[in-house]
């Protein structure tokens, strides 16, 4: 039987997780399905359609079902279950609170936070912040599974498909949304981003996490941080890579003033290129750098942006 | 109205957990057990709100080994009035999935009348971020998840949620399940004198078919491994170094 993937957007443009997600889709059987529901579903219907190895799509234009409430778009990924063996979701923010709310009310165990798929019934996951690996099997009839997308390419693009309308209409009542609080930036999203640069605690204050911007500004980078330096006040909550805070997997992860406590390089360790910038050589990040510099930071940084310039 | 706060015990977040060589599971001879971080914190909320007259009852509930009645006393340390023990197996190895625990955390929050859930958002262990989602789906309750802020009033919640990109802010109607993120508040130590009072606060030893619950798992761990270690890397003399190394040999810039 058929996967039904769950595919996220803005209103404008899908997310980019859905095609990573996909590509988990598939390996677990197919063919492919792919939900998208709210207020311009239809508008990002094509995106879903031309990505390879989707059959079909499947619109559900409610605009209940915007600002993805668990409790109707848990109650409209039920409605759809019968048809399919597989329901996939990203292991967003979102997917995560939507996917359990609907394994449960299947009475099914949530696979969580996959990075791999070894068989339609095995997926393998992290446990205990990404310091051992688990592979687990499912005896469920169906399986509701979030993907961890930093560890699946994305499928590629193909014709499009058929999209479908699905006439679902949300019931509200249990909750409302009131506000959405996300920082505008011209910087690329920190997930998805091809260079991260992040700073940490020894960056010392606010205004010298600067200095973290300019080498990021420099190569086009996404900014994270350590949750040390989330903590003292340096950098926003949604900065932050690690178990608690954002995982992250880019070509190319610079550190900067982190030491590497576990639950940091628990979200970044499947960066393809690590560099480690820390004055203490005994820190733990330089046991996962690729390329370590044992510096001062603020002597190192802006020398480095000045070297990159030659 | 009555909080039920679910709390797990599981290896000490200072830990560094190692892989069996048998590749059955981690190791747990000898290893240090505290409260999950996350329920810490949700215990915390939900003494806070009963400090503030919004609460009449908070009530800690466990599943898991008879050992875990540490936690629960660690809870009554904190503020819980009172606990309860479901003791679902006696391996503590075994971990009891987060559905068959939402099935008996339904059954105490009926049998109590509970009118609001407070949960951490994950176990530190099983990392699932799945208990509180599934006991609101079984309960027909809505869900306020990853609070970094939560105001109780007038029958409703208003949860700020930390999304990706930033923050939601939500109003859930009670009675409601919420599971609570890092910053929602900063858990109290629980005093001497406390953790004296505690010992002789109620605490309920129930098991599992007490409540008709079967906890068999549906996922079977096929095996359990480290991590992929990654190669050693070299250590760069100057900044200059390291900026042509990532142009002409990383291959990343």
């Amino acid at each position: 039987m058929a996967v039904l993937v769950f595919a996220e957007h803005d209103g404008k443009v899908l997310s980019e997780a859905v095609a990573k997600t996909v590509t988990a889709a598939t390996q677990m059987g197919g063919p492919v399905h792919v939900l998208i529901s709210g207020t311009g579903a239809g508008d990002v219907a094509g995106e879903a359609a031309a990505i390879a190895g989707v059959e079909k799509v499947l619109t559900a234009e409610d605009a209940g079902y915007d600002h993805a409430l668990a409790e109707p778009l848990g109650d409209l990924i039920v409605g759809l279950a019968g048809d399919y063996d597989h329901i996939v979701l990203a292991a967003s923010t979102t997917g995560k609170n939507v996917g359990p709310r609907v394994a449960a009310l299947l009475d099914v165990m949530i696979v969580a936070d996959i990075i791999g798929v070894e068989s339609a019934d095995t997926f393998v996951r992290p446990i205990y912040a990404g310091n051992a690996i688990q592979t687990v099997k499912s005896s469920d009839a169906k399986k509701v599974v979030t993907v961890r997308t930093t560890a699946f390419e994305a499928a590629g693009e193909q014709a499009a498909v058929g999209i479908e309308s699905h006439g679902a209409t949300a019931a509200g009542g249990l909750s409302e949304w009131l506000d959405d609080r996300f920082a505008q930036s011209e910087r690329p999203e920190l997930t998805s981003a091809r260079i991260v640069v992040s700073g940490g605690r020894a960056l010392g204050s606010a205004d010298n996490f600067k200095l973290v911007e300019q080498l990021a500004d420099k190569l086009g980078a996404a900014i994270g941080a350590s949750r040390a330096a989330v903590d003292a006040g340096y950098a926003p909550n949604d900065w932050q890579v690690g178990q608690t805070g954002k995982i992250v997997a880019p070509d190319l992860y610079i550190a900067v003033g982190i030491s590497g406590a576990i639950q940091h390089l628990a979200g970044m360790t499947g960066s393809k290129v690590i560099v480690a910038i820390d004055k203490d050589e005994e820190a733990p990040i330089f046991k996962v750098a690729d390329y370590g510099l044992v510096a001062d930071l603020f002597e190192a940084v802006p020398a480095l942006i000045e070297a990159l310039d030659d | 109205m009555k909080i039920v706060v679910p709390v797990k015990r599981v290896i000490d977040f200072n830990v560094r957990v190692r892989v069996k060589p048998d590749q059955t599971g981690v190791e747990f001879a000898n290893v240090k057990m505290s409260m999950n971080p996350f329920d810490e914190i949700a215990v915390e909320e939900a003494v806070r709100l009963k400090e503030a007259g919004k609460a009449d009852e908070v009530i800690a509930v466990s599943v898991g080994v008879k050992k875990a009645e540490d936690t629960l006393r660690t809870a009554l340390a904190m503020g819980a009035d009172k606990a309860i023990l479901i003791e679902a197996t006696d391996d503590v190895e075994t971990d009891i999935e987060p559905l068959a625990v939402a099935k008996l955390l339904k059954a105490v929050v009926e049998a109590e009348d509970a009118g609001l859930v407070i949960c951490g958002k994950q176990a530190i262990d099983n990392d699932v971020n799945g208990t509180g989602q599934m006991l609101a789906a079984l309960l027909g309750w809505s869900q306020g998840t990853f609070a970094n802020t939560l105001k109780v009033e007038d029958g409703k919640a208003e949860v700020t949620r930390e999304v990706d990109g930033g923050l939601q802010i939500v109003s859930v109607k009670l009675p409601a399940v919420i599971t609570t993120d890092l910053r929602l508040n900063e858990p109290r130590y629980a005093s001497l004198p406390n953790i004296m009072k505690a010992k002789k606060k109620p605490l309920e030893v129930k098991s599992a078919s007490d409540f008709g619950v079967d906890v068999t798992p549906r996922l079977s761990v096929v095996s359990v491994n480290e991590p992929p270690a990654r190669k050693a890397g070299v250590i760069v003399g100057s900044p200059a170094e390291l900026a042509d190394k990532l142009k002409n040999e990383a291959g990343v810039l």
